[in-house]
């Protein structure tokens, strides 16, 4: 951890990041129409799943359905799914240096411009898409008041978990220089095995369970989600907590060794 | 007329070495492409696991309307996905250049950035069609085999459109960020499915406002020999070249507004 005497540092950091977010309003207005959008699509292939079904689909009820729907298009925006490769391209251009010279660790840097940028995202990229679905589905509301508390947590390590994967995939420009191939990577199995495109009980269960855990896309959208709609009991939910955490760890530990090999690595042309 | 095909010709031969300069980089990416596409397909295995069937339609079925969405789109992807960076082009004052050339601004922008390396999709998506008729099965006739060829050709013109009017926003709304993925991407999202599976509103805007219905599902009720579980006539099966026609029209005329419409940044 960072010591006290560097925590003011990271959290002026951290609002320098929630600044610079809440400049880009348009952007951020038109990525909610398009989260909307895909919320629609998304909702009328589950309920045509339903109408075949009947009640209850993988263990869940359509409200707990749309509900999953909904807060996932949210949660895109909140924890930064699709990001622009800014990183990669500072090692690529060498303008990565500039961070460097910084007397803050570039790990513990980033992720606090990362969480006030999530912070400002809350009022729109999650709220906006919520709401829509509330005007339109019947959502479910959390029947435990711990529940909200809880999923407050799993966002803010979801946020943490997506913030390491990303920063993995553009540090591979360190070695690489073109991390194309590592984001493409990263969309790919974010989306599908982190249970955007749908829940991931909708696999079987054995399989579910094995990329919950050995794989750290469903700490950033599925568990989350599944903490909100409350699948399964309190303990249940205080277990996919304990996931997240764990993976938030693995990955911040995985970030910080990365990143002290890849400095060393790190060649700057010209001058 | 043939010294303009010529040009093109010799800027698209030339990407294309570009491109494949970086081998490494561009394996990656035709990997990638065609890991999109399996995912598409993938997804709807999965839906098919908890549900028999989809909006009266069984798995082979979707599974047909899939296939033929996923190869209009990556076709369409390949010749002008790239459109999309207009709005870059836009604020960093680049078009200004593509401006004062004596080739067509929209010609120049597809070719300028025509992705080679998305034609790994396009494939897959083609093996993905011809898997699907041997799969639901289709009986090909004369007029099914025209149809079946004619389909995904119609369908990349309609999302072709679809890309080059939502990117012509960039002209106006510089700032429009992802918003036209919602029609592109969400046009694929959309056309992989029945369309008997979606509401008024999203059948209205998506399925006959932007011609989304006829890219796969009117062709595969032909196809499949169904008629429509939405009461249409059995000629909507054939009318994909027309809707084509007219959404490229529409998109040519966006286009134009658009490119009157441009001011430079002047940087």
């Amino acid at each position: 951890m960072p010591a006290p005497h560097a925590v003011r540092a990271y959290f002026a950091v951290a609002a320098a990041g929630f600044r610079r977010y809440s400049t880009y309003r348009q952007a951020t207005i038109a990525a909610c129409v398009t989260n909307s959008v895909f919320g629609f699509l998304r909702c009328a292939v589950l309920l045509a799943i339903v109408d075949v079904r009947g009640g209850v689909v993988a263990g869940y009820d359509w409200p707990q359905l749309a509900t999953f729907t909904w807060v996932g298009q949210g949660l895109i925006g909140t924890v930064l799914l699709w990001a622009t490769p800014e990183f990669a391209d500072r090692i690529r251009s060498g303008d990565v240096v500039i961070d460097l010279l910084r007397p803050l660790d570039l790990v513990w840097q980033q992720l606090a411009v990362d969480l006030g940028r999530a912070a400002y995202a809350l009022g729109l990229r999650l709220l906006v898409p919520v709401a829509v679905g509330a005007l339109f589905f019947e959502l479910y509301a959390p029947r435990r008041l711990a529940t909200y508390a809880l999923f407050a947590c799993s966002l803010v390590l979801a946020t943490v978990v997506c913030f390491g994967c990303r920063f993995l995939v553009n540090a591979a420009a360190y070695w690489l220089l073109d991390a194309r191939g590592p984001q493409m990577a990263w969309t790919l199995a974010s989306g599908f095995f982190g249970g955007l495109y749908f829940p991931l009980w909708f696999l079987p269960p054995a399989v579910a369970v094995a990329v919950i855990a050995v794989t750290p896309f469903p700490s950033v959208i599925q568990l989350p989600l599944d903490i909100l709609v409350e699948r399964g009991s309190l303990v249940t939910q205080v277990e996919m907590l304990g996931v997240q955490a764990a993976w938030a760890v693995a990955i911040l530990a995985l970030c910080r060794w990365v990143q002290a090999r890849g400095a060393r690595k790190l060649v700057v042309q010209g001058g | 007329m043939v010294d303009r095909a010529l040009t093109y010709g010799h800027l698209i031969a030339a990407q294309a070495r570009g491109q494949a300069q970086y081998r490494a980089s561009f394996a990656v990416e035709v990997a990638g492409s065609v890991g999109f596409g399996i995912l598409d397909v993938l997804s709807v295995v999965v839906v098919f696991r908890v549900t028999p069937t989809l909006g009266a339609f069984s798995f082979p079925e979707v599974f047909l309307m899939t296939a033929l969405a996923d190869c209009a789109f990556a076709l369409a992807d390949v010749c002008v996905g790239n459109v999309e960076r207009l709005r870059v082009y836009v604020r960093s004052g680049l078009l200004d250049a593509v401006l004062v050339r004596p080739l067509g601004v929209l010609g120049q922008l597809a070719v300028m950035d025509v992705a080679t390396r998305r034609v790994g999709r396009v494939l897959f998506g083609v093996g993905m069609v011809i898997v699907a008729v041997a799969y639901v099965p289709v009986s090909l006739t004369p007029g099914r085999l025209v149809l079946l060829v004619v389909t995904p050709l119609a369908g990349a013109v309609i999302f072709a459109s679809i890309f080059v009017a939502t990117a012509a926003v960039a002209f106006w709304w510089i700032e429009s960020g992802e918003l036209a993925n919602g029609l592109t991407y969400g046009g694929l999202n959309f056309t992989q499915y029945p369309i008997t599976i979606y509401g008024p509103m999203l059948r209205r805007v998506f399925a006959f406002g932007a011609g989304f219905a006829f890219v796969a599902y009117y062709p595969a009720l032909a196809l499949l020999d169904r008629t429509d579980p939405l009461g249409g006539p059995a000629g909507l099966s054939y009318a994909a070249p027309v809707v084509a026609t007219v959404a490229a029209v529409v998109a040519g005329l966006v286009w134009r507004t658009g490119v009157r419409h441009y001011r430079s940044t002047g940087s």
